[in-house]
């Protein structure tokens, strides 16, 4: 404040130009008793020429002057002003209306008249001064936003690049998934993440947060470490959105939470598992056509504690070609120019016109252009589908973890064993991976130990200590009891118990994984089933699905069932590879 | 001709006010400035210059009006206005008159100075 005011009385370099020498020296005495610094010329083309040079805070002009008159000069000194706002006074002793607006229109912003009368003459210069001041203010605080939006959007490319590395873009660009995203998505809030497992099969997470800019993007860093973190360690999609859930809870602000979707597919069963909390509806889009709503049934990430929050996921048997479509609200917002919205009666309208040979997703691209308008990239929508296929057409999926080059246990052995109510509650197979990792040599191999584990565990919990025939599994009614059965006999595991012992040891050039898997449950007839004794009939009784077994065979050295057929003991054998281009497979 | 007076003393009171040691300075600068103005009149009026003449009898009617000089003033808005509609013929007996009101001026403005 104490500034301005000193700016509204400090003095002003003041430019007049005017022909008659008596006039001038007036005007000029008058405005240096006022405190003023004044340049004078005699004409118009000296004053633009002094103009350019000095640059005054005001200037005042004879309207008639040899050389160059006063409107010529006015025009071009307003022209070299620019955005600077000079106030320019005609001097003029016109009376003449026309004249008077020529003035005006030439770009003076006012008259003095003669006789030049001191009073008047000050209260029109504090008057501009004021107008040029406040204008400068102005144009101060827009060149200080514009130059504040300059850092915003500078910071937020960083904290892209940086988003980018945490969150980069795993499996999206898998031959089965097909995505649309803004390259600015995540400062609209929404995120899309797809890893694959390793046993097979994918996550993907779909988020959109709320609010816009950096905030929504500051939580979606935690979400990328916690999902690409724990899918790549075997957890599963339930795990890992109770992480994610119980992390937004705890680091958001409240009224801050993150809507999302988690899909885990495998391949391998023809199953997908949604759970959907505050998306959009997702879809499941049969090869025939036919298509089925995967609705939101829980509240957003982030919003109830980890007591509260239910990770249930809705199991969907699938077939091949099968397709998921998933979407942030930002699909639905898109306007036309009206400001109509392509909503949820535009998505159901284009899956009902969709033909057997489209794709939906380019369907749903096509649609929701050609509704708004706009074919640019200017949308904030997130759109990505999930075809579901053979895992062997997935053979490019990228590497993981390069392996270390530091040296890790290599001689060592555990047993571990969860027991009763855990056996429903807890999944220790990203344990015992995460054991497995430790030997630098059997990482690269993370995919193959996972599937081992996960077979014997599965197995010893499903057929072992839950005794569940397979067989159910392969009609889609059976699917559902299969799995309400399940769920019911977990609750009645009192005494049972799985207890692996892995036992790892070198060898020349490589080494040896031994497991052991026992079980609670009575075991089978292992000398007859068919996947252990070739040549014998294919009943699909047993322990073992035919499948499982066959897998655990070609992935390792020996299998072997001891007492009743609830201990398997397998070994599992690794080489150094020699060169990075010698891969075993 | 004009109940006008040939100086305004309020006027002028003022000037020597604001231009305190220059006043003398400004009344030297005002003379000169006028007899180059009365000459170059002249001179648009033989060379029938009206454009010329309406120009200056306005530049020199803005600075009458400044001194404080109003009858003077006066003569010279005659002077513009008639340069100015191309009434020519009225032009010597103004100029006449705007010599002979001068004379009057620089009497009544030496006077003030030697005061």
């Amino acid at each position: 404040m104490d500034d301005a005011v000193a700016e509204h009385n400090s003095p002003l370099r003041i430019l007049i130009a005017d022909d008659s020498d008596s006039d001038r020296l007036i005007l000029k005495t008058l405005l240096k008793r006022l405190g003023h610094e004044v340049l004078d010329v005699s004409n118009g083309l000296d004053a633009v020429s002094v103009f350019q040079q000095e640059a005054p805070d005001l200037v005042l002009l004879d309207a008639l002057m040899p050389v160059m008159d006063g409107m010529e000069a006015a025009r071009q000194i307003k022209f070299l002003a620019g955005e600077r706002l000079v106030p320019l006074i005609f001097l003029t002793s016109l009376s003449e209306a026309g004249a008077l607006a020529r003035c005006l229109e030439a770009g003076g912003d006012d008259f003095l008249g003669k006789p030049y009368n001191r009073i008047i003459i000050e209260a029109k210069i504090k008057a501009f001064n004021r107008m040029r001041l406040m204008h400068q203010t102005l144009s101060d605080q827009r060149d200080l936003i514009r130059e504040r939006n300059r850092q915003l959007t500078e910071e937020q490319e960083i904290a892209k690049r940086v988003f980018d590395n945490v969150a980069h873009s795993g499996c999206l660009d898998a031959a089965n998934i097909r995505y649309h995203a803004s390259p600015q998505s995540i400062f609209n809030g929404d995120v899309l993440f797809a890893s694959p497992r390793p046993a097979g099969g994918m996550l993907i997470f779909m988020g959109d947060f709320t609010g816009h800019g950096l905030p929504a993007a500051i939580g979606a860093m935690p979400v990328a470490e916690i999902f690409y973190g724990m899918a790549n360690k075997g957890f599963n999609g339930q795990d890992v959105l109770r992480e994610i859930n119980q992390k937004l809870k705890r680091i958001l602000p409240t009224g801050m939470f993150c809507c999302g979707a988690m899909i885990e597919a495998d391949f391998k069963l023809n199953q997908v598992q949604v759970w959907n909390g505050g998306l959009p509806d997702g879809w499941l889009i049969r090869s025939s056509g036919a298509y089925l709503a995967l609705q939101s049934r829980h509240l957003p990430l982030g919003i109830l504690s980890p007591d509260q929050f239910n990770a249930d996921f809705e199991r969907v048997a699938t077939g091949p070609d099968d397709r998921v479509l998933m979407m942030t609200d930002g699909f639905l917002e898109s306007a036309d120019r009206a400001g109509n919205v392509f909503g949820e009666q535009g998505v159901t309208e284009t899956l009902e016109r969709l033909d057997v040979g489209d794709h939906p997703f380019d369907a749903m691209m096509f649609a929701v252009h050609r509704f708004t308008g706009n074919f640019e990239d200017g949308d904030d929508l997130t759109l990505c589908s999930l075809e579901m296929m053979d895992e062997a057409g997935l053979a490019a999926l990228p590497d993981r973890a390069a392996p270390s080059a530091l040296a890790g246990p290599a001689e060592w052995r555990c047993t571990y064993e969860i027991r009763e109510r855990t056996l429903g509650e807890f999944s220790p197979l990203p344990l015992l991976l995460h054991i497995c990792m430790e030997v630098p040599g059997l990482r690269r191999k993370s995919g193959e130990i996972y599937t081992l584990l996960a077979e014997l565990y599965n197995n010893a919990l499903e057929h072992g200590v839950l005794e569940l025939p397979s067989e159910w599994k392969r009609s889609p009614e059976g699917f559902g009891r299969y799995y309400a059965e399940r769920n019911r006999r977990l609750a009645n595991v009192e005494g049972h118990y799985i207890r692996f012992t892995l036992h790892h040891s070198l060898k020349p050039d490589g080494g040896r994984l031994r497991v052991v898997c026992e079980d609670s449950g009575r075991g089978f007839d292992f000398q007859n089933h068919p996947s252990v004794a070739p040549g014998s009939s294919p009943a699909e009784s047993g322990h073992y699905a035919g499948r499982g077994l066959l897998l655990l065979k070609r992935l390792a050295e020996t299998i072997r069932f001891h007492e009743s057929g609830n201990h398997v003991e397998i070994v599992y054998d690794w080489r150094l590879t020699r060169t990075a281009g010698d891969r075993d497979e | 001709m004009s109940d006008k007076p040939h100086l305004d003393e309020e006027a002028l009171a003022e000037l020597r006010d604001v231009m305190e040691d220059e006043f003398e300075i400004l009344i030297q600068t005002y003379l000169a400035d006028s007899r180059d103005r009365i000459r170059s009149l002249r001179e648009a009026q033989e060379a029938g210059n009206a454009d010329a003449f309406t120009k200056t009898a306005h530049s020199f009617k803005g600075s009458c009006i400044n001194i404080g000089a109003p009858r003077l003033g006066e003569l010279c808005l005659k002077a513009e206005m008639a340069g100015k509609e191309s009434r020519m013929e009225e032009v010597p007996a103004l100029l006449d008159a705007i010599e002979s009101e001068f004379q009057e001026v620089t009497k009544g403005l030496d006077g003030l100075l030697v005061r």
